[in-house]
């Protein structure tokens, strides 16, 4: 095996970070978690969510859904919900998506529903609904999705349950 | 099974309406299930019901290290199996700043490319099937062969290759294969143009699909479809050209698109695609460098604590991977975002009052795959 080259050195966000400051000028409490040349995160409160989504979506020009992906902090007593949406209108951000997070307790997990944003996340929001039980206010149809309809266990991705045999 | 009622599935406020079920024992839905509401011919309503062939792949993840996901995450589709390892690989190799060796990134796209053409063929083969036309079937399983004997002189295995790994591929492409490889492609291109005349210009097909279940652009933005489907719909958009990742920025090719947005055109876009995928994999035989295919990262890798969002164009669609990391050697959640999955939404809008006729032509044309969405 031959020695091969060091990593490239990774170019300056320069999108990521105009992007997180015209997010954080409107909504001062957003967090920006971390930006990289064609990504970007930031956290909003679940009481601004709504409306940081929408300025997403109609100022900054994200209109397409790619994936709602949820992740238990445990150590934290945290859920965090992340819309991650790119953008097929906006010319020059192509290749960008933007995660926008909300971090809700693990003893009461509600959070609003954001078909009225993007109406593709239905599926996605009732597969994390599914998957970690956190109630999308004002969905439609939080039935299950992909377990089988008598799982009466733990929602399966949450780290307090453990697979039979693990 | 304790606790499963079952439900009386006739609506019992009409006596009109009848509520029927499509799948998961139909021989063309496959483990997949749609509930149908029926006045008559007409659809009323339809209710996709995924999760017959879920297998907990994201909580599996959470439970192997960054080496042992990689066999068990090509499951869910095998006959894509390194376009949905390759975004996995990707995401890995950012987190730990990988620089993968150039003659690697050759061989992914070469084996991505392959998978692109052998799930494509097998997809316009069950639409033969669907539409009434057995030769096709016959044309796109055998033809597909071809690229899976490539396919499986680089991958070693006949549909799940396991190629695509974080650090590079698992190894080189034996001596004298890009002649053998450049051989399929001049055939393939030839054959592809008897599909047109057989197939796609064939008065049968066209009236069975031309027209039916139509997908605005704008709905295909806003119902968030990908892929083959959002490409039928006039929306040029494909991940190998917006964020070019891996080698796709050496190589010339186009993004096929069309406007109709019907079942005709959901198809017609796989086999220019077939055509471009051809083109692609042409330059990559002619141009591979030489050097060595993977890095040496050892059964463990240790992988630094990070998130990343990592995303390519499957032959479905655009296929994403959230990956948080935490510094431990298995990863603390894989979030596995399937095209099949986020296609998901647009099947219940396009089966708005159609007849149960089309309904597995608008069914196939959307190129769901139910394991895909499953995962």
């Amino acid at each position: 095996m031959s020695q091969v080259q060091p990593a490239p050195a990774k170019p300056e966000p320069v999108r990521a970070k105009e992007l997180a400051s015209r997010i954080t000028s409107k909504f001062p409490e957003v967090k920006t978690d971390w930006m990289k040349e064609r990504r970007l995160k930031v956290t909003a409160t679940v009481a601004t969510m709504k409306d940081v989504c929408l300025f997403v979506r109609d100022e900054l020009g994200f209109d397409h859904i790619s994936t709602v992906s949820g992740v238990d902090w445990i150590a934290k007593n945290e859920f965090e919900v992340v819309y991650f949406i790119n953008s097929l209108s906006k010319p020059g951000l192509e290749d960008f998506v933007i995660g926008v997070a909300e971090r809700v307790p693990r003893d009461n997990p509600v959070v609003p529903t954001l078909i009225e944003v993007w109406s593709g996340a239905e599926y996605d929001e009732r597969e994390t609904h599914e998957m970690f039980g956190i109630n999308f206010q004002g969905h439609p149809n939080q039935g299950h999705l992909l377990l089988p309809e008598d799982w009466n266990d733990l929602p399966p991705l949450r780290k307090d349950y453990n697979s039979p045999g693990r | 099974m304790s606790g499963l009622t079952i439900q009386s599935e006739y609506s019992p406020d009409s006596d009109r309406i009848m509520a029927v079920s499509f799948g998961p024992q139909h021989p063309g839905a496959g483990h997949f299930r749609i509930k149908l509401w029926l006045d008559g011919d007409y659809l009323v309503r339809s209710e996709p019901d995924p999760g017959y062939v879920h297998r907990g792949e994201e909580k599996m993840g959470e439970y192997r290290n960054y080496t042992q996901n990689v066999p068990h995450l090509e499951r869910p589709v095998i006959l894509d199996s390194s376009n949905i390892l390759f975004p996995y690989a990707l995401g890995v190799d950012e987190l730990m700043n990988n620089n993968v060796p150039p003659r690697a990134q050759y061989l992914r796209v070469i084996m991505a490319e392959c998978n692109r053409i052998i799930s494509h063929m097998y997809f316009l083969g069950i639409m033969g099937i669907f539409t009434g036309h057995s030769t096709m079937i016959e044309w796109g399983m055998g033809d597909r062969d071809f690229w899976i004997d490539l396919a499986s002189r680089i991958g070693g295995a006949r549909v799940t290759f396991a190629y695509i790994i974080p650090g590079g591929v698992r190894n080189d492409m034996p001596e004298g294969l890009a002649e053998k490889g450049l051989k399929t492609c001049d055939w393939f291109e030839k054959r592809i143009d008897e599909y047109d005349r057989i197939f796609f210009k064939n008065p049968i097909f066209v009236e069975r699909t031309e027209g039916v279940g139509v997908l605005s652009t704008e709905d295909a933005v806003k119902l968030g479809a990908v892929g083959t489907v959002l490409r039928a719909s006039g929306v040029k958009r494909d991940v190998r050209k917006d964020e070019p990742y891996s080698a796709y920025p050496d190589f010339d090719f186009d993004i096929p698109v069309l406007k109709s947005g019907d079942s005709w055109a959901r198809c017609y876009v796989a086999v220019e695609e077939m055509r471009q995928s051809v083109k692609i994999i042409r330059q990559a035989f002619k141009q591979i460098p030489p050097g060595p295919v993977r890095l040496k990262l050892g059964p463990q890798p240790r992988v630094p604590a990070g998130e990343v969002y990592s995303r390519t164009e499957a032959a479905r669609g655009e296929m994403s991977y959230h990956i948080v990391a935490d510094g431990t050697p298995r990863p603390y959640r894989l979030k596995i975002g399937t095209p099949s999955f986020k296609n998901l939404a647009v099947l219940p809008h396009l089966l708005k009052n159609c007849h149960v006729a089309d309904i597995p032509v608008i069914y196939w044309s959307g190129n769901y795959w139910p394991v895909e969405a499953d995962r």
